[in-house]
């Protein structure tokens, strides 16, 4: 079984054990939607580094004072790392609380970990990007550093499905891309509201109609596994390779530095093989029940 | 200018069929367009035609009093609208409200119904088609139902 | 120092002042889920195989506090627990756990990240291995290649050897140290005799293993086989009482636990012992992936003796036969391996080919 590669660490000068989190501070809080919002932070003040660079499709470890840690998505922009941004869905005791906090007050961060998706295997190929949910904060770093290097890239097509139209993140974004004559962007919801005018049925309904050429073109995917198993089958019914294909896996998350075992996915640590993986490495793994 | 029979054949819907088969079908179909805002069909109304979408958007609506009009799917380019024309009561099941200026073909039901009775190789063609479409939109609608966003509490 | 020691009906490793408190005259009796000591009829202090603890006891602990942080008005300090700087020493090391503690290695030493409190743990241990005088009930080192015969990773290793009339220890030099501890030990140029005489132990104890394991292709074997009904019949019954985990000396699967006192003042993380058995191990947003005793234990066997080599080159199995001496209802891992053999199925759920069975 064949794993990514994981790049370089980017760990800070300061050499603090990587179980040990780095004080951030929150700079704003964004409600997205009903249920998730967007934490900016920065290093604290006498934290050492003034940046957090990471690569697009890598995590942090955000530690709450006394309450816990969970594993979240950095969705910032990779050419500004002064800003640190997450946006987080509330489902936990940890999740629940770090939507609580207000500018001034402390998250411990540890990170960045993980692998990236492949922006530089992309290079002068059409991309798709398939996001699902709240997938699409994992996927908008390839999206900024997309458009900031756009030259470099064919078409690029965004696909992004959520279940409602209040479920829908960053939507001031998401039209302004939508309104770019180099993006082709394309939002659907699975139940529209009564003020809908948008697109109903899911996000999967674009894949066949979607404007890039499968011979060389690289996909990226995040959602719900089930989402992103049917994106993948229609895709593939474009003729996409399986090795263009990537998606971001999901597992328990305890340690994030591959020493507590909670991740392991088949023989893989979500952790330090992932969470970014080619489907090619994971096609098996992604069929068998419980694995 | 082009032919309708050069536009259908370039439908992915008709992608493949015979070129004697499409000639038949020519005869059943027209070209016809529909401003935003248009009702191409009306729910309960009797269903004699489908639609080749060429370019557009349009949505289909249930109406539920206390909710109003509510989007079940919304069609583009390149697909199929309207399959209530194949089996009797040949009654449409929802509303369809053009969204974005449409272009189609419009297909006559029971001039299709005719020629099909008459040529069960041309039927079977275009049911080979059809049992596609319905398959992939059946797959489609268990997806949305399946609710994937949603989190086990 | 810390040794093997008889305590509560079983022999297990905890601090000893001298030999004295070594289990002199004790063996054990171990089967499928069966341990008992007996009375040996003569004085040997390692007469017997292991017990229910490893030396990751002491390496990896069940539990270890990691940092520990207090609040500073909206902000907190954090301060880093340090290594531990005690110089230790561990008597009586069988070659399996030799293998298990560079197996641990590998999982903190040899990764991106480097446990710094394992490391240092590990670098202040001084160890004295033993080469088996008999085998357990359950041991299959041979067919793990990691024993009887210690080979490497010890500081001294020695061969008890009782005859009728002399008892004596044939002592291996490993390290440096090694040398220098030994200098300051009563000792002399080992006889050809004794010499062979400590051969004949470790030959002996090679031919008397109570299990075997076939490792031909056994991770392929293991990946082709991710559907195969023997699975079923091991749910059902493992009670998936996390027994296995504990006492096997590789697992090194942990928690991290954040605690805070009464007053939130004051907050710990501790790294604590967990279990792929339990069913939160693989708990995300609502629902565990390993929902079934079946999923979960076939995680832990194929992991064991499967996906480790993908991972760290070598098999996370010793072949010390505690998990199947300790197993409350006698689950043999080299049994079900035999098992799944036997009657290998077409991989429908296979890790090397496609649904069809292709490669």
């Amino acid at each position: 079984m064949s794993t990514n590669l994981t790049p370089e660490p980017m760990m800070a000068a300061d050499g603090l054990a990587p179980m040990v989190p780095r004080l951030h501070t929150v700079q704003r809080v964004r409600q997205e939607t009903y249920d998730t919002f967007t934490l900016e932070l920065a290093p604290a003040e006498g934290g050492g580094d003034s940046a957090f660079p990471f690569a697009p499709g890598q995590f942090n470890m955000l530690y709450v004072f006394g309450v816990g840690e969970v594993a979240i998505s950095i969705s910032g922009d990779p050419a500004q790392p002064e800003k640190l941004v997450h946006t987080v869905r509330a489902v936990g005791a940890t999740t629940k609380v770090l939507g609580r906090l207000r500018r001034g007050d402390t998250v411990g961060v540890r990170g960045p970990f993980g692998s990236e998706w492949p922006v530089s295997e992309a290079v002068g190929r059409d991309v798709v990007v398939i996001a699902g949910g709240i997938g699409l904060a994992p996927l908008r770093p390839v999206v900024y550093h997309i458009l900031r290097n756009r030259q470099k890239y064919g078409n690029v097509v965004l696909l992004y499905g959520a279940r409602t139209p209040s479920d829908l993140l960053y939507t001031k974004e998401v039209e302004q891309w939508r309104g770019r004559f180099d993006l082709d962007v394309q939002v659907t919801v699975d139940r529209a509201s009564a003020s809908w005018r948008g697109t109903v049925g899911v996000v999967t309904n674009f894949i066949p109609r979607a404007r890039f050429d499968p011979s060389e073109a690289v996909a990226m995917i995040c959602g719900p596994e089930i989402m992103m198993r049917f994106a993948i089958q229609e895709i593939e019914e474009r003729d996409m390779k399986t090795e263009s294909i990537y998606v971001s896996m999901e597992r328990n998350m305890k340690c994030a530095v591959g020493f507590c075992g909670h991740c392991q996915f088949g023989p893989t640590f979500i952790c330090k093989d992932g969470p970014v993986f080619s489907y090619e490495s994971i096609k098996a793994l992604l069929n068998i029940r419980g694995i | 200018m082009e032919t309708l029979e050069h536009i259908l054949a370039e439908h992915p819907f008709f992608k493949g069929m015979d070129q004697r088969y499409l000639e038949l079908l020519t005869g059943c179909a027209s070209n016809v367009r529909f401003e935003a805002g248009q009702y191409i069909f009306r729910a309960e109304e009797e269903a004699n035609q489908f639609y080749l979408i060429r370019q557009g958007k349009v949505a289909l609506e249930a109406f539920a009093p206390e909710r109003g009009a509510i989007v079940i799917l919304t069609l583009a380019e390149g697909e199929v609208l309207g399959w209530s024309w194949l089996f009797p009561p040949h009654r449409w099941k929802f509303d369809a409200r053009v969204v974005e200026f449409t272009r189609a073909i419009a297909l006559d039901g029971a001039c299709l119904r005719k020629k099909s009775e008459e040529n069960h190789d041309l039927g079977y063609e275009f049911m080979k088609r059809f049992s596609q479409l319905m398959a992939r939109a059946l797959l489609a609608t268990r997806l949305q139902l399946l609710n994937v966003y949603e989190l086990n509490p | 120092m810390l040794g093997p020691a008889v305590r509560e009906g079983a022999i297990v490793y905890d601090e000893i002042k001298s030999a004295a408190d070594l289990p002199a005259g004790w063996t054990d009796e171990q089967e499928g889920g069966t341990y008992r000591l007996k009375r040996r009829g003569d004085d040997a202090l390692f007469g017997y195989a292991v017990g229910p603890h490893s030396w990751k006891k002491f390496l990896h602990p069940p539990t270890e506090r990691l940092w520990q942080a207090d609040r500073k008005g909206k902000t907190f300090q954090v301060t880093e627990e340090k290594p531990d700087t005690q110089k230790t020493a561990f008597i009586g090391v069988r070659s399996c756990d030799l293998h298990a503690i560079a197996v641990q290695d590998k999982v903190f030493l040899n990764g991106r990240y480097v446990d710094r409190l394992y490391q240092a743990r590990r670098e202040q241990a001084f160890i004295v291995a033993i080469n088996c005088g008999e085998a357990g009930g359950t041991c299959f080192c041979v067919s793990m290649g990691t024993g009887p015969q210690a080979t490497s990773g010890f500081d001294l290793a020695l061969t008890e050897i009782r005859e009728r009339d002399r008892h004596y220890f044939v002592v291996e030099v490993g390290t440096e140290l090694g040398a220098e501890i030994l200098a300051e030990l009563p000792h002399r140029e080992v006889e050809d005799r004794e010499k062979a005489a400590a051969e004949d132990t470790v030959a002996r104890t090679a031919q008397q293993m109570g299990r075997h394991m076939d490792t031909a292709n056994i991770k392929e074997l293991l990946y082709e086989n991710y559907d195969h009904p023997r699975w079923d019949n091991v749910a059902g019954r493992c009670l998936t009482c996390a027994n296995c985990t504990m006492v096997c000396p590789t697992c090194f699967c942990t928690t991290v636990e954040d605690v805070t006192d009464l007053k939130g003042e004051h907050a710990e993380r501790w790294q604590k012992w967990d279990s792929c058995f339990t069913k939160d191990f693989s708990y995300i947003h609502g629902g565990s992936i390993r929902a079934t005793p079946k999923a979960r234990y076939r995680q832990w066997m194929t992991h064991k003796l499967a996906t480790w080599i993908d991972q760290f080159g070598t098999s996370g199995c010793v072949g010390c036969g505690r998990c199947i001496t300790w197993c409350p209802v006698a689950i043999d891992i080299t049994e079900e391996v035999r098992a799944i053999r036997q009657a290998p199925q077409s991989p429908k759920g296979s890790l090397t080919g496609d649904k069809h069975g292709n490669t």
